[in-house]
C-alpha cells in the first residue's frame, strides 16, 4: 500500500468506563474506498467520531490517528478545525437533523468555503452554485436560498454531500449515507458518491450495515464487531474466502447479490454488552466454531491470503504470507 | 402568514374579553361596593342614592352591557372614591411601577441567560453546579421574603439602603433585586436546558465536523436555536411588567400599579380593578402575541414555505 493518509492505530474509546473500542487499526491510503461493515453498536461511528475528535467529552479516547503522520487525537482545536472539513469531511446517516434547522442551506455550505477556502460574498455563492450542480440539486440558485426542511431527505444529503466537498477534502467519511433514505434514493446517492469520487480522487470511507452496498462502492473492506476489526480483504475476496466465522454468518445471511438487500441482524444472538465481554473472543458465544482455546485471549490477525488478515484463533495461516 | 396573525389577533382580543368578564364577576359577587365604600351604618337614602348614582341599582347583566360597551368606546369609568377617571389614576402609576419592573426585567435577561449558556457550555463544572443552586433557591425563595431579608441586611442592619419608599434611584436597588434574582434563576434553569437539548443536536456535529470552530459553533449554531424556547419565559416576563410588583410594592410602600390594586381591592372600587385587569391583561396577551410572531421570526419551520429570495 502507499503511504496511508490516514493511519489509526490501537484506538481504544470507553464510555464511562465501558469499553465501545478496543483497538482499532485501519490504514486509508490516498483515493481508496473502504467500507466498514458490522452491526448496530458495533463502534463503526464511534472510530470516525474519535478520529476527528467528535465525541462529547464524557468519552476516553486512546491510541493513535495520524493523517500524512500528523497525529490528531493530541491536537490542538485550531488544528482539528483545520481538518475537519478541510481535509477530513464527514457526512452522517440522518440529513434531515444533520443540517440546522433555522440557517438558509446555501449559508451552511458557504461556511464551509468561507472556513476553509477563505471565499466570501459573490465568489462564495458562485461556488455553492457550482456545488449545488455538482451534487445534482436542481433549480440551485433558489434551492439555496430554502431551509432544511423544505427539502427532502435526499436533497438534504446532497445538500451534506456539497457542504462536505466545499473544503476539498482529501477523505470523505460517510456513515451510512443511505440509511434514512428510500431505496430509488439511497442508490442515486450511491452513485453519486462513487461518481464524486472518481472526479475528485479523493478516498471514501463507506460505513454501512449492509455488505452489498459496500461490496459494490468500495475495493476493501473492514468488518467490525463489538469494538475490533474481524476480518479485512479485498471485496470480492471477502465475498469468495471469508475466513471469520461472523464475515461468514453475514455472508450467509445475505439472500443472493441481485435480491433485495438484508440488514445484518440474521446471526442469532446479539452482540456482548460492553460490561460482559467475553475474555477472548467476542464472537465467542454466537460462534460456531468456538472452543475452549477461543476464550483464552483476544484472537490477533492471523494473514490468510494476500491484503487478507482474520481475527479467529481457528483459521489457517496463508501459507505463502501476503 | 397573514391567517396566522389574525387568528393570533383574534385570540388575544378574546383572552382580554374573557379577564374583563371574569374581572366584573368576581367583582359584583364579592360583596356591595355601596357598603364598602360608604360604611355599612350608612343611611339607607344615602345608599341608594349612591347605587343610582353608579347605576348599581341596575339588573346585573345590563350592568354588565354597559360597562362591556363603555369599555369599547375606551371608557373605562370612575373611581368611586374620588370620581376621577380610573384609566388616569392607573396611568400615573405606571412609571412607578415601571422604574421597578423594567430594570428587574433586564436584571432577569442579563444575568439569567448568560448563566444558563455558561452553565450548559461547562456542564456538570462547580459554576454550572453553582448556577443551577441559585436558579434553584432564586425561584423558591418568595420575592417578598427576598424582599424582607435584603431590608433587614442592607436597610436595618447596615443602613446602606432606603428600606422603602420612592426618593432616590437608591430606593430602587433592593425592590429590583428581591423581583429580578428569583426571575434570573428561572430563565437560567430554562436557557441552560435549552442550551443542552440543542447542543445534543446533529447540526451542532455536523457544524464541529466542517471545521467550525467551537465559539462559532455556539454563537452561530446552538445560540439561534436555544433562543427559540428562551422567548417564550421571557416574554412571560415582559408580560409582567404591570402586575409583577404587587407584592413588592407592598413590602417597600412603592406607588405603583400593584399598591394601587391591593387598595382598589380593598375598597371595592370597581372601576379601578377593572381598568387595572384590563391594562394587565392586555399587556400579557400583547406580549404573547409578540412572542407568538417572533417564532415566526426565530424558526423558519413555523413560517410555512417561504418566498424563495432574499440574500444571505
Ligand atoms: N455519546 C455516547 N455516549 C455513550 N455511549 C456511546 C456514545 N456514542 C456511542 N456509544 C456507544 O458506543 C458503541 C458504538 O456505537 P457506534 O455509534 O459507533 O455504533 P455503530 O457501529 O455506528 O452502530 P450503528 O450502525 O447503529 O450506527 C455503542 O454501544 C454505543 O452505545
Ligand atoms: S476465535 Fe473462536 S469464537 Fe472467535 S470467531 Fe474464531 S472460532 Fe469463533
Ligand atoms: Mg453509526
Amino acid at each position: 500500500m502507499a503511504d496511508p493518509l490516514v493511519s489509526i492505530r490501537d484506538l481504544r474509546v470507553a464510555f464511562h468506563g465501558l469499553p465501545a473500542l478496543r483497538g482499532i487499526d485501519l490504514d486509508v491510503a490516498p483515493g481508496e474506498a473502504v467500507g466498514l461493515v458490522g452491526e448496530s453498536g458495533c463502534g463503526k461511528s464511534v472510530t470516525w467520531l474519535a478520529a476527528l475528535g467528535l465525541l462529547p467529552r464524557t468519552a476516553a479516547v486512546s491510541g493513535s490517528v495520524r493523517l500524512e503522520g500528523q497525529e490528531l487525537l493530541a491536537a490542538a482545536p485550531s488544528v482539528l478545525d483545520r481538518v475537519r472539513g478541510g481535509r477530513i469531511a464527514m457526512i452522517f446517516q440522518d440529513p434531515a437533523s444533520a443540517l440546522n434547522p433555522v440557517k438558509r442551506v446555501g449559508v451552511q455550505v458557504a461556511e464551509a468555503l468561507r472556513l476553509h477556502r477563505g471565499m466570501e460574498g459573490a465568489t462564495a455563492e458562485a461556488e455553492v452554485l457550482r456545488l449545488f450542480d455538482q451534487v445534482g440539486i436542481p433549480d440551485a440558485k433558489r434551492r439555496i436560498h430554502i431551509y432544511p426542511h423544505e427539502m427532502s431527505g435526499g436533497q438534504n444529503q446532497r445538500v451534506m454531500i456539497a457542504m462536505a466537498l466545499a473544503g476539498q477534502p482529501e477523505l470523505l467519511v460517510a456513515d451510512e449515507p443511505t440509511t434514512a433514505l428510500d431505496a430509488t434514493i439511497q442508490a442515486q446517492i450511491l452513485d453519486l458518491l462513487r461518481r464524486l469520487q472518481q472526479e475528485t480522487g479523493m478516498a471514501l470511507v463507506l460505513i454501512s450495515h449492509d455488505l452489498g452496498v459496500v461490496a459494490e462502492m468500495c475495493r476493501r473492506v473492514c468488518v467490525m464487531y463489538a469494538g475490533r476489526i474481524v476480518e479485512e480483504a479485498p471485496s470480492g475476496e471477502l465475498f469468495a474466502h471469508p475466513r471469520h466465522p461472523y464475515t461468514q454468518g453475514l455472508l450467509a445471511a445475505l439472500p443472493d447479490m441481485v435480491g433485495p438487500r438484508r440488514r445484518l441482524e440474521a446471526i442469532p444472538g446479539g452482540v456482548p454488552e460492553p460490561w460482559n465481554m467475553p475474555p477472548g473472543c467476542a464472537f465467542a458465544p454466537r460462534c460456531g466454531h468456538a472452543t475452549p482455546a477461543c476464550d483464552a485471549g483476544m484472537p490477533g490477525f492471523v494473514p490468510v491470503g494476500p491484503h487478507h488478515q482474520a481475527a479467529c484463533v481457528h483459521v489457517q495461516p496463508a501459507t505463502v504470507p501476503a | 402568514m397573514l391567517r396566522f396573525v389574525a387568528l393570533r389577533v383574534g385570540r388575544a382580543l378574546l383572552t382580554i374579553a374573557l379577564v374583563v368578564t371574569f374581572a366584573f364577576v368576581v367583582l359584583r359577587l364579592s360583596g356591595d361596593p355601596a357598603l364598602m365604600i360608604m360604611s355599612p351604618d350608612a343611611p339607607p337614602e344615602a345608599l341608594a342614592a349612591f347605587r343610582q348614582a353608579w347605576g348599581l341599582d341596575e339588573p346585573i347583566w345590563l350592568q354588565y352591557l354597559k360597562y362591556f360597551t363603555a369599555i369599547l368606546q375606551g371608557e373605562l369609568g370612575q373611581s368611586f372614591r374620588d370620581g376621577r377617571p380610573a384609566l388616569e389614576l392607573v396611568a400615573e402609576r405606571i412609571p412607578a411601577t415601571l422604574q421597578l419592573t423594567l430594570p428587574a426585567l433586564a436584571l432577569k435577561v442579563g444575568l439569567g441567560v448568560p448563566a444558563g449558556i455558561y452553565a450548559a457550555l461547562h456542564r456538570n463544572s462547580a459554576i454550572d453546579r453553582a448556577v443551577m443552586t441559585f436558579a434553584v433557591t432564586g425561584f423558591t425563595v418568595p420575592s417578598f421574603v427576598l424582599g424582607l431579608v435584603l431590608v433587614l441586611v442592607f436597610a436595618v442592619q447596615l443602613g446602606w439602603l432606603p428600606s422603602g419608599g420612592q426618593e432616590s434611584w437608591r430606593s430602587v436597588i433592593l425592590p429590583v433585586i428581591s423581583m429580578g434574582l428569583g426571575g434570573a434563576g428561572i430563565l437560567a434553569r430554562f436557557t441552560r436546558s435549552a442550551m443542552l437539548e440543542v447542543l445534543g443536536q446533529p447540526y451542532i456535529r455536523t457544524a464541529s465536523a466542517k471545521g467550525v470552530p467551537w465559539g462559532q459553533v455556539v454563537r452561530g449554531h446552538a445560540l439561534p436555536n436555544a433562543a427559540i424556547p428562551t422567548v417564550t419565559i421571557v416574554g412571560f416576563m415582559v408580560g409582567t411588567l404591570l402586575a409583577g410588583a404587587v407584592v413588592v410594592e407592598s413590602v417597600f410602600s412603592w406607588p405603583g400599579v400593584g399598591r394601587l390594586m391591593v387598595v382598589a381591592v380593598s375598597n371595592r372600587d370597581l372601576a379601578v380593578v377593572q381598568c387595572i385587569l384590563l391594562l394587565v391583561s392586555a399587556t400579557m396577551v400583547t406580549s404573547n402575541l409578540i412572542v407568538d410572531l417572533l417564532y415566526g421570526v426565530l424558526d423558519p419551520r413555523l413560517r410555512g414555505t417561504a418566498p424563495a429570495g432574499g440574500g444571505h
